[in-house]
Parts: C-alpha cells; sequence; structure tokens
C-alpha cells in the first residue's frame, strides 16, 4: 500500500481568474484509505482548489496528477470518469424528489427495447433501500422525499450516491457546516466508513474540530497557499486553529473580547 | 431553559418513545402513500364537481352524448394542459400556447389551400414549424436566462399578431379562412386527424340495444371524436413518460433544482428546449384537430387557451415552482374544465358563472397543493 501512488496528488497548483491569483502554488496528497483534510478561512481559495479538482475550472500552471499520471480536466464529467467525485454544499439532490430519484438521478438504469425503455425502478428501489441500510436509515421509504430527510441524512445520502458510482476520491464540501451537532457525528462516523472501504476523502471545512475528529492528515490554506502539511500526531487542535485563522490575528481578537468581558 | 433535561433520565424513556414514533409513523405512510400522488387534487375535484352536476343538472348532461359533448372541449384544452404540465414540471411556462394555435392553424391552412400539399405532408410540415418555434422559445430563455414567463409572453403577442396579419394576407383581407380540407377523399390520415372514431363499434354497440339510438336504428352518438382518443392517448404517454422513464425523472429533475440537476449530470438545457418543442407541437396538434373538423381557421383561434391550460395543469397538481405534477392529474384537471364549462348549460344557473367558478378552484388548487407538497417534504 506504501508504495503505491496517491490517488490524486497536485503540486504547486496555480489558478488565476484574470488579475486575481486564487491559487499560487498549492500542494497537496490523498492516499487510499486516507482523510485528508483541507482546512482555511473563507477566501483562503478552498472553493478553487475544489472546483479545479472536480474539473470546473482548469489550472493555470503546476501538475495535478491522479494515481500517478498527468490528467488535464475539461469538464466536470472528466472528473467523475477518473473516479473523482465531488459532493457540493447544495448537495446536488432535489427536495421534492423521492430518495431513490434523487440516488439514480443522471445516472439511471434502463431496461427494454426504445420506445418502450424505462427506467429499471425495482432495482433503483432495491439498491436505494440497500444503500440507506448501510447508513443506517433503513427505517426511510426509499420513496419519500428528500425533502423529508434530515441535513444529515441528506448529505449521507448524497455522499452513498459518489460511493455507489464507483467513486475512488470524495471530495467533500464543508459537509457539517449546517449541520447540529448529532447531525455532525452522523456524517462524520459515515465519513470514517467510507475511508476503512479505501476510498480517498477530501474533506473541506472551517470547523478544526470537526477536522481533527476524522482527519489523518490537514493541509491549511491561506491567502491562496498551503502552509503546510500535517499527520495527526504531529500538531495539536489548538496549533492547527491558530494555524488556520491566521495565528496572531485569533489571538489578538480573543485577548480583545477578554478585555471586554 | 432551567429544566434542561437530565441525560440520564431520557436514556431510559427514549427507547420506548422512539418505538412509538416509528409505529406512528408507519402508520401515517399508508395516508402518506395517497397523499403523494399530486392527481390527489384534481381527482376530488372531478369527484366534488360531478357530485354537484349530478344533483343539480338536467339527467341528459350524463347520457353517452352528454359526455361526448363535455369530453370534446375537454380534449383539445386538455392536449395544451398536458404538454403545459409537463413543461411546468420542468420548470417553465410557456405564455404563447394559446396564439400558438392560431399561429400553426393558419400554417396549416395556408399549406392546404395554397401550396395545395397532401394531408400528410401538410401535417408534418406544421409539426415541423410548430417545433422550430418551441425550440426557439426555449433556446431564447436558456440563452438569456430570462424568465420564460417574460419571453414567452412576447411570444403570445408576436403569434397573435402574425397570425392576423399573415390571415389577411392569404386571404386577402380576411381573418378567417375558409375551405381547409373541404374535398371529402377519405384516406388514413384524414380518419387519425378528423370526425369519428370507433363507428363500427357504435353501431354494434346499438345494434345489440347497449347504447341510445333513433327509431331508425342508427345510435345517437356514432362515434367518439378523434380528438378525445388523441387526448387520452397523450395523457397515458405523458403519464408513462413522466414516471417510467429517465427523460421524465430529468424533467423532474430539471423544475425540482436545475443547478443540482446539471451536478449529476442530467442534460437540463436539452430537456427543457424539448419540453418547449412538446409544447408548440400540442398546440400544433389541437390546431390542425379543430382546423380540419371546422374546415376553417381564425385568428381568435386558441384564445386565452394558455391561461386555461396553466389553470388545469394547477389544478392537477402542477406547482407553479417546477419540480412538481402529474399528466394524469393535468388530464382530470382538463375535464373538470370541460365539466363544468358545458355542465351549466344543463343547470338553471347563468352560464356567466363559469368564470367565477373557474378562479375559485384554480384558489383551491393551489392552497390545497401547498398544503400537500408541505406534507409531502416535510417542509419546516
Amino acid at each position: 500500500m506504501e508504495t503505491q501512488a496517491p490517488l490524486i496528488e497536485i503540486r504547486n497548483l496555480v489558478k488565476h481568474f484574470g488579475s486575481v491569483i486564487a491559487l499560487s502554488g498549492v500542494s497537496l496528497s490523498v492516499h487510499r484509505g486516507e482523510v485528508m483534510c483541507l482546512l482555511g478561512d473563507n477566501g483562503a481559495g478552498k472553493s478553487t482548489l475544489i472546483k479545479t479538482l472536480a474539473g470546473v475550472h482548469r489550472p493555470t500552471s503546476g501538475d495535478f496528477l491522479v494515481e500517478g499520471r498527468p490528467v488535464s480536466f475539461t469538464s466536470p464529467r472528466d472528473a467523475l470518469d477518473a473516479g473523482i467525485a465531488t459532493v457540493y454544499q447544495d448537495l446536488a439532490m432535489i427536495p421534492l424528489m423521492s430518495v431513490t430519484r434523487n440516488f439514480f438521478m443522471g445516472r439511471e438504469p434502463v431496461k427494454g427495447v426504445w420506445p418502450f425503455r424505462r427506467v429499471d425502478f425495482d432495482r433503483c428501489d432495491a439498491v436505494t433501500r440497500e444503500e440507506m441500510r448501510k447508513i443506517g436509515i433503513d427505517v426511510r421509504d426509499p420513496h419519500q422525499a428528500v425533502g423529508t430527510l434530515s441535513g444529515g441524512e441528506r448529505q449521507c445520502v448524497a455522499i452513498a450516491r459518489a460511493v455507489y458510482f464507483g467513486a475512488k476520491v470524495l471530495i467533500l464540501d464543508e459537509p457539517t457546516s449546517a449541520l447540529g451537532v448529532a447531525q455532525t457525528s452522523m456524517v462524520l462516523k459515515y465519513i470514517h466508513q467510507v475511508r476503512q472501504k479505501g476510498l480517498g476523502v477530501i474533506f473541506i471545512t472551517h470547523n478544526v474540530r470537526h477536522a481533527y475528529a476524522v482527519g489523518d492528515r490537514f493541509t491549511v490554506l491561506n491567502r491562496g497557499k498551503t502552509l503546510g502539511t500535517y499527520a495527526k500526531s504531529e500538531i495539536a487542535i489548538d496549533e492547527l486553529q491558530n494555524l488556520m485563522a491566521g495565528g496572531k490575528e485569533l489571538q489578538a481578537v480573543s485577548e480583545e473580547l477578554g478585555g471586554m468581558v | 431553559m432551567v429544566n434542561t433535561t437530565q441525560p440520564t433520565a431520557d436514556m431510559s424513556a427514549a427507547p420506548a418513545v422512539k418505538a412509538i414514533q416509528d409505529e406512528r409513523l408507519k402508520e401515517v405512510s399508508l395516508l402518506t402513500k395517497i397523499m403523494r400522488r399530486p392527481e390527489l387534487g384534481a381527482l376530488a375535484g372531478l369527484v366534488l364537481v360531478t357530485i354537484f352536476f349530478l344533483a343539480t343538472a338536467d339527467s341528459s348532461m350524463f347520457t353517452l352524448a352528454g359526455v361526448m359533448n363535455i369530453l370534446s372541449p375537454a380534449a383539445q384544452l386538455g392536449i395544451l394542459a398536458i404538454a403545459a404540465a409537463l413543461l411546468m414540471i420542468g420548470g417553465e411556462f410557456d405564455l404563447s400556447i394559446g396564439s400558438m394555435v392560431a399561429f400553426t392553424g393558419l400554417v396549416f391552412g395556408s399549406f392546404i389551400t395554397l401550396t395545395g400539399w397532401p394531408l400528410l405532408l401538410a401535417i408534418a410540415a406544421t409539426f415541423v414549424v410548430a417545433g422550430v418555434l418551441g425550440g426557439l422559445n426555449g433556446q431564447i430563455v436558456i440563452r438569456t436566462r430570462l424568465p420564460s414567463f417574460i419571453v414567452t409572453l412576447a411570444f403570445l403577442f408576436i403569434l397573435r399578431g402574425l397570425s392576423l396579419v399573415g390571415l389577411k394576407w392569404a386571404t386577402g383581407g380576411s381573418t378567417q379562412m375558409r375551405g381547409i380540407g373541404g374535398e371529402g377523399e377519405s384516406d388514413l390520415v384524414r380518419e387519425i386527424f378528423s370526425g369519428n372514431a370507433l363507428e363500427g363499434f357504435f353501431a354494434w354497440l346499438a345494434a345489440n340495444d347497449l347504447i341510445a339510438k333513433f327509431p331508425n336504428g342508427t345510435p345517437t352518438v356514432t362515434g367518439v371524436p378523434v380528438s378525445i382518443l388523441w387526448f387520452i392517448g397523450f395523457a397515458l404517454v405523458a403519464t408513462w413518460l413522466l414516471l417510467r422513464t429517465r427523460a421524465g425523472n430529468w424533467i423532474f429533475a430539471a423544475g425540482g433544482d436545475a443547478n443540482a440537476a446539471r451536478n449529476s449530470g442530467v442534460p437540463v438545457d436539452r430537456v427543457k428546449t424539448a419540453l418547449f418543442m412538446l409544447t408548440a407541437c400540442a398546440a400544433a396538434l389541437v390546431a390542425i384537430l379543430t382546423v380540419l373538423d371546422a374546415g376553417s381557421t381564425d385568428a381568435r383561434r386558441g384564445f386565452q387557451k394558455e391561461f386555461e391550460a396553466i389553470i388545469a395543469a394547477v389544478i392537477g397538481g402542477c406547482l407553479l415552482t417546477g419540480g412538481y405534477g402529474s399528466a394524469i392529474g393535468a388530464f382530470f384537471g382538463a375535464i373538470i374544465f370541460g365539466m363544468v364549462s358545458i355542465g351549466l348549460t344543463y343547470t338553471r344557473f347563468d352560464s356567466d358563472w363559469f368564470q367565477v367558478f373557474l378562479g375559485a378552484m384554480l384558489l383551491l388548487a393551489v392552497l390545497f397543493n401547498n398544503f400537500i407538497r408541505r406534507k409531502v417534504t416535510g417542509e419546516r
């Protein structure tokens, strides 16, 4: 395992939008069975980085390797085909549609000959029920609308969908940012499950505690640059927090607040 | 806030509470299953309206002839309403349907009278023109990202105006074009698009005293107008398409959340363009059916049909915001329409009550749909 090339490796990735330098030299790697947390405050370049990995943007310069081979994606479809699935913050789920219909949206299995070709809903329902059971939301009916699921359940179904359709690397864009405590732990548990399956996970967040709970390694992004990558054993949670917020500034703020109260 | 629940006390109570809740969930789920059908409201409405007319109308309303009377206008509206419903589920409106009926009627009439093309060619060419116009509607909406409401509102006036101008040009000053397809040679194409169907079957039924007949033995209803068969057929195909095919899933997805659908690999723009083309072709179908039936067309054809079609679709359970609705619901919605508009003449009520009824029905349907949607999605 150790000798295998990382699932994704980027070196000195640079992305300019006109005169704006969104990424100015980002390096990171994800291995099989590893949760790599990408930490950074707002404006650090997280979104640009995700979208570059997902094939939405093309890098201006730098290396982008998937399983050791250089790639150049021209569309999100290319990234998906290479096994990189992104679960966006808006989830790509439609609340009014059933869980089954959402699960297979855009990739419906069909049976029969045209013009009688139809979606194999029996199979879809069976798969959906099974995948939901694996997550642990088995009391639910796959025909019920996604809108009736809780935020955590929705996030898990979105992840399960990506896994089911053969993702090797999951990019999770702030999966816990809008969730309560119980639901966050549900999602974090599921991320842990996915890691045990041998997938690589890039977990984007600005919540250090969530990252520390499930991450193996942490890459901190600030102003379009990687400040460094640390294994869990190398760094304490406070250090990570300070690093992410730009250290001094946060300390200053907390002193200021302390003085006020 | 003082009485924060004690975690230890809660632990013992939690499993019992949860079990009860789950059981309740199961019990409700049967009802929810029925509630989840978007066409429920329309079906309930149809039952109510039927009961109302059974109580108040002359009994001749519910004879076979009376039912055909109701279904004929319902069929014309229904073909438009089903297409409008699909488009609404796909997240867009088409306000140009009514004008499209007039315009494609003119196009079809011109192909027949001015070029002398055979019927089949004229019909095919009319569908092509409609498809191109619908596609144009769709492309403008998609490329400009303007609301389809505004874009198609523009086409409502453009096409209505073009119908007037075109009719005057084609007829030398009249707003009516006569003598379309009057020559009575009968062939398969004509059979499919005009007149009555199943005449042999109805004659057989009359001969066996299963339906009413005149003293000379011919049935009082000689057959089913083809428009009704088109209506029923279209409703069945549209329902199957929506509920069982990949395209159907894409329509729901495109209307539910276009962005999420795109992220999941649904070709949203293609789906929407196809739906605009479908509504235009449905308008052309209605134009062809009515023009062949009457042998003439005029500039007022399909006037305000766009609103009636949207109302029927909404009564049928479509949400104005898209992503939810049903084709069979629009089918029932159109029948409600036909029943009320024709049925009032069988009662002692002034038939001008129709519009009052219509507005009230629309309001009720929207309120009901809103309630149902909240039930279905558990909107909080």
